[in-house]
């Protein structure tokens, strides 16, 4: 019986590159970590989200291709081009679902998504309830702007009730959905809400998530200062609003009390609302992996077929 | 070969068991009964006796069960069809009694369950009853409590008993089809077994013995088109998965969810097909080339991440199991109506591979052979199955393990620098690094779906659009040019080509040999490799007068069904004809000559 047409092609040349030894690899400066020049409008938030990116793998030595990058569709999710590591720029909505399978086929890596909130809540809401409930180890940051900015100014699904959109020339009139609830509902295990306005939060943020076992969702607002200029002056004590953070009293395990956090009205708090140790996806399978592998153990994966082939004769 | 094989013998008195080399045989009840149970009995078996068989059944759509068939084909040559038409039909109640004692060849024998059967007088004259108290007599030989459950085994019986076949074989199969359930199931069963088989039999019975079969020495295994295609990516080397349920696709998912952690693997089930391609693309993107798959709805929710991973050629495999469209359409039939959307389903210019098994070995094989053309040409390849190779159950020889089944594994070894859409590497071929891989030039590669440089950050060139689009096409002239070329099954020159694809192999094959036997100048062709397809096809077809694409999907708009419309396009040869139909049911080898012969003599007539 012929086997198969086409041979594996080998799959690089050997370029014989010296290795490094761990212990002796510095970690990245900010130039090493910078790609393109962002495509962004000047003063547009996201820039500080990338920012402070880079100053998390800079803090934490993470090297070019420990971590990952992937985004969907968006003005937010062009931020894979701007990091010089390994990246994907997926398709709109479904950075989620393909972050999961590099998640679950590589422990090895950190895995981050950014997207937008059209991204994440709108095309990609079914994913973001999937994610969270699966608890599937990544970071995920939604750079919320409360606007469609890539296509230019339609409402999305955190526009406020009365924001005039090209969509909504009279004001948009669905309710907007509260993402920390959506989160909580959904059961992620690491719901924080950061803003762009206070680096050192974002940063803050960004280093509890990662080091989250499970799927860690930040919401970072994000000024589209093309589109929805000001939409967040009233958090922002630069511009007379107020920065509060969420209380020290605060449970963060309590389910109920996060719900509450998440009620209040805007500017509300900042900060970690809700946290769970829920064994993840990824632990999940490892350990069916480890219970079947210990029948099989010895035993080629050839060897393998050929015991199931044997039950079909 | 393809002749009554049981012909009525007028009774002389004595049984005399004959001799003969194929039966088919039509199992007909509803889906609790167990039917499927009797007729994967009697493949098995067959298997193990070196003889070739073919199954075909249909499946209520219903969950609760309904009206259910399965036909078991087997032969001691070259079976290469369901049979059209069955010897000995086994009806169980009036409603299979009255639907499928048509099916059975003139004199054919019907074995019915004369607790619920009440033979049709007007039938009687044409095919051989034979009243048997199928329920009664399984309650008298296990309890009453066992009736729904054994009397399919009763039945097996009694086929045992009519075809003088191995009795030890069929108990070994009996009891290991029982093992691992409580030891007085497994009596029960053979309780009941025995029971059929010693039924005592008036001298009306004729009995039937199988000419050995002629594979003698190879170990035979025996299983359905789904299961060799799950395992065939096994032995790829696939190692990651993800999808969603539908029929008749569900089936290699729970197969690969069961199976690929043995192999420290692993498939997940998504909340819909858009995830499962998404999260597949993932890990086909993290180094672990990854399978997903769907049926009808969910390879139309997928065409827009398959889209992605041609453009950022990404390796891939996607599974279509075709069932009947549009929408929902026909979801337990059979039809060939997904060539489009797999060759060129999705926006933009967006070449990818398509290839379809041909039969249940095919299958096993051509999943490994879609794993490799999609590394060794960084391109998502969709393998065209459908609902009936999925289904049915052939015997084919057992797999060389050590030699088929293939390492896979990521190499994240260092490299100096590195550009994923190389512009000039050879053939256009892409070659991505998995994350973890140490670039030592610290310039890291994008994968995307945005129009992209070499390295792939986004441009708006129109010269790099150009390049980069054509760069995704030559890859597949290359592959196209190293493909082989398809044998014609027959002589290279004659009056009639038919051309197929996929999983009518079988019945087209039959046909030939029929028309071949009946003194027709026929041959005929058939495609694994839809997209590109392979070279010098033309040369084929040249030898012909008329080539007539027997497919099963609409003629379409302007009377040409899907292929027959590329094929048509590819060659702008007129004399490329379409046979189609859409009844949901696989081509019985007598609508395949009768149509062809029709077309023919109506273009011949014209012409003279
Ligand atoms: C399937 C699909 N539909 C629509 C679009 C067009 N599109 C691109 S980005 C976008 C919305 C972006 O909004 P958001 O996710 O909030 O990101 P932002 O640009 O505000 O950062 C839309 C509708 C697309 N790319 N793909
Ligand atoms: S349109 Fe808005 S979101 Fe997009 S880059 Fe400009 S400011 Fe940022
Ligand atoms: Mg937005």
């Amino acid at each position: 019986m012929s086997t198969t047409l086409f041979q594996i092609a080998p799959r690089i040349p050997d370029l014989n590159i010296a290795p490094i030894p761990e212990g002796e690899r510095k970690g990245l400066t900010k130039k090493e970590i910078a790609a393109d020049h962002p495509t962004w409008c000047p003063g547009c938030g996201d820039f500080s989200v990338l920012a402070l990116y880079f100053k998390l793998i800079e803090k934490r030595k993470i090297h070019h291709e420990k971590v990952t990058t992937i985004a969907g569709i968006g003005c937010s999710s062009r931020f894979p081009y701007f990091v010089q590591a390994h990246g994907a720029h997926f398709i709109h909505g479904r950075a989620l679902p393909f972050a999961s399978g590099v998640s679950l086929s590589r422990p090895d890596l950190h895995v981050f998504a950014f997207s937008g909130d059209g991204d994440a809540f709108s095309i990609g809401g079914n994913h973001f309830s999937h994610t969270a409930r699966k608890n599937i180890k990544m970071t995920l940051v939604v750079m919320d702007n409360w606007v469609y900015g890539l296509t230019k100014k339609q409402t999305s699904p955190t526009s406020p009730i009365g924001f005039k959109s090209k969509t909504d020339q009279w004001g948009a009139k669905d309710r907007p959905i509260n993402p920390m609830k959506q989160a909580i509902s959904a059961g992620a295990t690491f719901v924080a809400r950061t803003t762009h306005t206070n680096p050192n939060h974002v940063l803050q943020m960004m280093e509890a998530a990662m080091d989250h076992d499970g799927f860690s969702f930040v919401e970072c607002l994000s000024e589209c200062i093309e589109f929805y200029e000001g939409s967040f002056d009233a958090s922002n004590p630069r511009k007379g609003g107020k920065f509060e953070l969420v209380p020290e009293t605060h449970d963060v395990t309590d389910e109920f009390a996060a719900y509450k956090l998440a009620s209040e009205d805007f500017p509300g708090k900042f900060g970690i609302f809700y946290k769970d140790n829920r064994p993840t996806k990824n632990a999940g399978e490892a350990q069916i992996v480890a219970d079947m592998r210990a029948k099989t153990q010895g035993m080629k994966d050839w060897q393998i077929l050929q015991k199931s082939f044997e039950r079909m004769r | 070969m393809s002749d009554s094989v049981i012909a009525p013998k007028a009774t002389s008195g004595q049984p005399q068991a004959s001799r003969i080399s194929e039966a088919v045989i039509r199992i007909a009840g509803n889906s609790q009964d167990g039917i499927q149970a009797i007729g994967g009995f009697l493949a098995r078996l067959a298997g193990r006796s070196e003889q070739e068989v073919m199954t075909f059944m249909t499946i209520p759509s219903t969950i609760s069960g309904g009206p259910s068939i399965f036909q078991v084909r087997i032969g001691s040559g070259e079976v290469l069809s369901p049979g059209d038409e069955a010897d000995v039909l086994l009806a169980f109640y009036q409603h299979s009694y009255d639907e499928h004692v048509t099916s059975l060849k003139k004199g054919g024998i019907v074995l019915y369950d004369s607790d619920h059967v009440e033979p049709n007088p007007e039938r009687e004259p044409n095919y051989r009853h034979l009243g048997i108290p199928i329920s009664s007599r399984t309650v008298e030989a296990i309890g009453g409590t066992g009736k729904d459950k054994g009397k399919n085994i009763f039945a097996l019986g009694l086929v045992a008993k009519m075809f003088d076949l191995n009795i030890p074989k069929l108990e070994k199969l009996v009891t290991e089809r029982f093992t691992g359930k409580d030891q007085s199931i497994t009596q029960n069963a053979l309780n009941a077994f025995h029971a059929g088989y010693s039924f005592q039999l008036d001298s009306a019975w004729a009995t039937f013995h199988f000419i050995e079969g002629q594979k003698q020495g190879s170990t035979q295994v025996v299983m359905n088109g789904n299961e060799a295609l799950g395992f065939g990516l096994i032995a790829a080397g696939v190692r990651f998965g993800a999808g969603y349920p539908i029929t008749p696709w569900s089936d290699i998912m729970e197969l690969l969810r069961r199976e690929l952690p043995k192999y420290g693997g692993s498939f997940i089930q998504c909340e819909d097909e858009i995830a499962s391609i998404s999260m597949a693309l993932g890990a086909s993107y993290a180094g672990r080339v990854a399978v997903t798959g769907s049926s009808g709805p969910g390879i139309s929710l997928k065409t827009e991440a398959l889209g992605w991973g041609i453009m950022a050629e990404m390796p891939l495999i996607i599974v279509d199991v075709q069932r009947g469209g549009p929408s929902t359409g026909m979801p337990t039939n059979v039809e060939q109506s997904d060539l489009n959307i797999a060759c060129f389903g999705g926006h933009g210019d967006s070449p990818r591979v398509v290839v379809a098994p041909s039969n249940v070995e095919d299958c096993f094989y051509t999943a490994i052979e879609a794993v490799n053309i999609a590394r060794k040409y960084s391109v998502p390849v969709i393998i065209l199955s459908d609902q009936a190779i999925a289904t049915r159950i052939e015997a084919f020889e057992q797999p060389d393990f050590e030699k088929v089944v293939q390492d896979i594994s990521p190499d994240f070894s260092p490299v100096a620098e590195h550009k994923p859409y190389d512009l000039s590497a050879p053939d256009g071929v892409t070659r991505h690094l998995a994350p973890g891989t140490r670039i030592a030039s610290g310039k890291y590669p994008v994968v995307t779906g945005l129009e992209h440089d070499e390295l792939g950050h986004p441009t708006g060139s129109p010269k790099l659009h150009q390049d980069m689009t054509e760069k995704r096409r030559k890859k597949l002239q290359a592959l196209g040019a190293e493909l082989p070329v398809p044998k014609v099954f027959g002589p290279p020159e004659g009056q009639i080509l038919l051309v197929g694809w996929g999983s009518t192999q079988g019945p087209i094959k039959e046909a030939v040999e029929r028309a071949r036997a009946a003194g027709e100048a026929m041959s005929s062709l058939h495609l694994k490799y839809i997209n590109p397809l392979p070279q010098d096809l033309e040369k084929i077809f040249a030898g012909f007068r008329h080539v007539f694409v027997v497919e099963m999907n609409d003629g379409g708009l302007y009377g040409h069904g899907q292929l027959a419309m590329v094929l048509r396009g590819r060659y702008a040869d007129p004399k490329i004809r379409g046979i189609n139909k859409t009844d949901g049911l696989n081509w019985k080898v007598r609508e395949v000559l009768e149509k062809a012969r029709a077309l023919a003599a109506g273009l011949d007539a014209g012409k003279a």
